[in-house]
């Protein structure tokens, strides 16, 4: 039996007393778990004293009001995000002030119980969190042991290697089968799926060949004088069959030469990652822009877009390893995932950085300057 | 019933797997329909009841499975509900609800693992469609 922590921050002393009467003898048992949870819950009438509880004896789990005498619930919250506390929140809040609680969820609440709630609405809700709570306990009992399978490089790689594969050989399985039936014109929607996998795959092998030179081939760097323009343009070209392909314009802004010092392989990397992308994740009849500026200390390179945009959770992890925005606009783009994290990487090289800014459903901006 | 009649939903994220799926039940005779999300399975139940339904487990969310499982017993208690899953092969965690005390916890009629053989695949929807 484990036993998890709960803070209830309230000030109506009905609502504490009944949390803690209802969860006093609840249990968690779920087949898949090696062991049952229990809980202990803990009470403050304030978020000045909730904050103090969690300061010393920090909960799993936190059921938090938002209409507090004192700071306010989303005070709490913004704390406990900005000290990145391991802790789970969830409103508790009166219907009217359900707005609210939606966007508190969005502000990192895991979910919110709307007041008054019965006793079973707070068990099947503390249930569900008690099996997140289980499956996060999982990992990193399993990251700690060096076990980790799913969020390790390797794993995630495997996995992404794996899943064209295992499509490729239903389909194969298929054919094999004739589950279509005989006609051999039935199968070509999943033989043109079966060739875009693995075209998915190839263009994943050549990004983690990219990524690897970029991470341990630093010894191999090239660093000459060479002109971005000339890149970029080279990149443009490379890339104008697709553009046309997606009904796309492609315009370039930049004086020839723009000269610095860098490794002309690496630069191509960026642009050839940046503009694909920016047609990639285009709409029909859109428009890239580059532009490249050289300031008296900096260098910097434009690429926007017309395309779906990015929210700014989105932009929050578009730059980690295998990271893909799942949503209906996506849906049939593919992508390894690696496109971006490798030109972050090869960014930090330079001692550069790199930005984004975007308008969902109108375009984005990725900038990247690199000091001279 | 009658195999033509039944309707089976089938919920999965990777539309590969998806369509897979869905063509190899059709070859046993049952009509499909198919969302690729939680959130558009729910959207759909709202306006079709399905005779058996397969459910992803880790969709949107690693739980999406049991989520839209128990909201899909609440509204139809007596829907056969089956949630395949890659997940042991990756996780190392399994899954166990023959045992009656761990059925009332998770309400799935029956844990498959994605790789399945076919003939095991329609021994399971065949028994559990007898059942209802």
């Amino acid at each position: 039996m484990s036993t998890l922590k709960i803070l209830v921050v309230d000030d109506e002393p009905g609502i504490r007393s009944g949390v803690t009467r209802i969860l006093k003898n609840f249990r968690v048992d779920y087949p898949f778990m090696d062991e049952a949870f229990d809980f202990e819950v803990l009470e403050a009438a304030t978020g000045e004293a909730g904050i103090e509880i969690i300061e010393n004896n920090i909960p799993d789990i936190l059921l938090l009001d938002n209409k507090l005498p004192g700071i306010q619930g989303v005070e709490v919250l913004e704390y406990i995000k900005k000290k990145k506390k391991n802790i789970i929140v969830v409103m508790i809040t009166s219907y009217a002030s359900l707005e609210l609680a939606v966007k508190a969820t969005s502000d990192g609440a895991y979910d919110f119980i709307p007041k008054p709630f019965t006793p079973q609405e707070l068990k099947s809700s503390i249930e569900n969190i008690t099996k997140r709570v289980f499956l996060k306990k999982m990992t990193n009992k399993l990251q700690d042991t060096g076990k980790q399978i799913r969020f390790t490089f390797l794993s995630m790689l495997s996995h992404e290697l794996k899943a064209p594969l295992n499509a490729i050989e239903g389909y194969l399985k298929m054919v094999r089968e004739r589950q279509l039936g005989s006609r051999i014109e039935d199968y070509d929607t999943i033989i043109d799926r079966s060739l875009d996998r693995i075209k998915g795959m190839r263009n994943l092998i050549l990004d983690l060949l990219d990524l690897t030179r970029v991470e341990s081939g630093k010894a191999k760097r090239n660093i000459t004088d060479v002109d971005l323009v000339q890149l970029a343009r080279t990149a443009m070209d490379t890339m104008r069959p697709y553009a046309i392909q997606r009904d796309v314009t492609l315009t370039l802004h930049g004086v020839s030469p723009l000269i610095v010092q860098a490794d002309s392989e690496e630069i191509e990397i960026i642009f050839n990652n940046l503009i694909s992308n920016a047609i990639k994740y285009n709409k029909e009849g859109g428009h890239v822009t580059c532009d490249l500026q050289r300031t008296d200390d900096c260098i910097r390179i434009k690429v926007e877009d017309s395309g779906i945009g990015l929210s700014p959770a989105e932009i929050e992890k578009i730059f980690d390893d295998f990271v893909r925005i799942k949503n209906e606009k996506t849906k049939n783009i593919s992508g390894s995932g690696l496109g971006l994290p490798i030109i972050k990487k090869l960014v930090d090289n330079y001692s550069g950085r790199i930005e984004v800014t975007s308008i969902p459903d109108a375009g984005s901006t990725f900038t990247v300057t690199l000091p001279i | 019933m009658r195999a033509g009649n039944v309707t089976i939903l089938i919920v999965d994220d990777d539309q590969d797997y998806l369509y897979q799926l869905q063509i190899k039940i059709q070859n046993f005779g049952y009509q499909t329909i198919t969302a690729e999300s939680q959130k558009e399975a729910e959207e759909l139940i709202e306006k079709v009841k399905p005779d058996l339904a397969i459910l992803d487990l880790m969709m949107e969310n690693e739980d999406s499975g049991f989520i839209l499982c128990y909201k899909m017993k609440k509204k139809y208690p007596d829907l056969p509900i089956i949630i395949a899953s890659g997940v042991t092969a990756e996780t190392g965690i399994s899954f166990d609800i023959n045992d009656e005390n761990n059925r009332k916890w998770i309400k799935a009629d029956c844990f498959l693992d994605k790789g399945i053989r076919t003939e095991k695949l329609k021994e399971a929807i065949d028994r559990l469609l007898e059942k209802s």
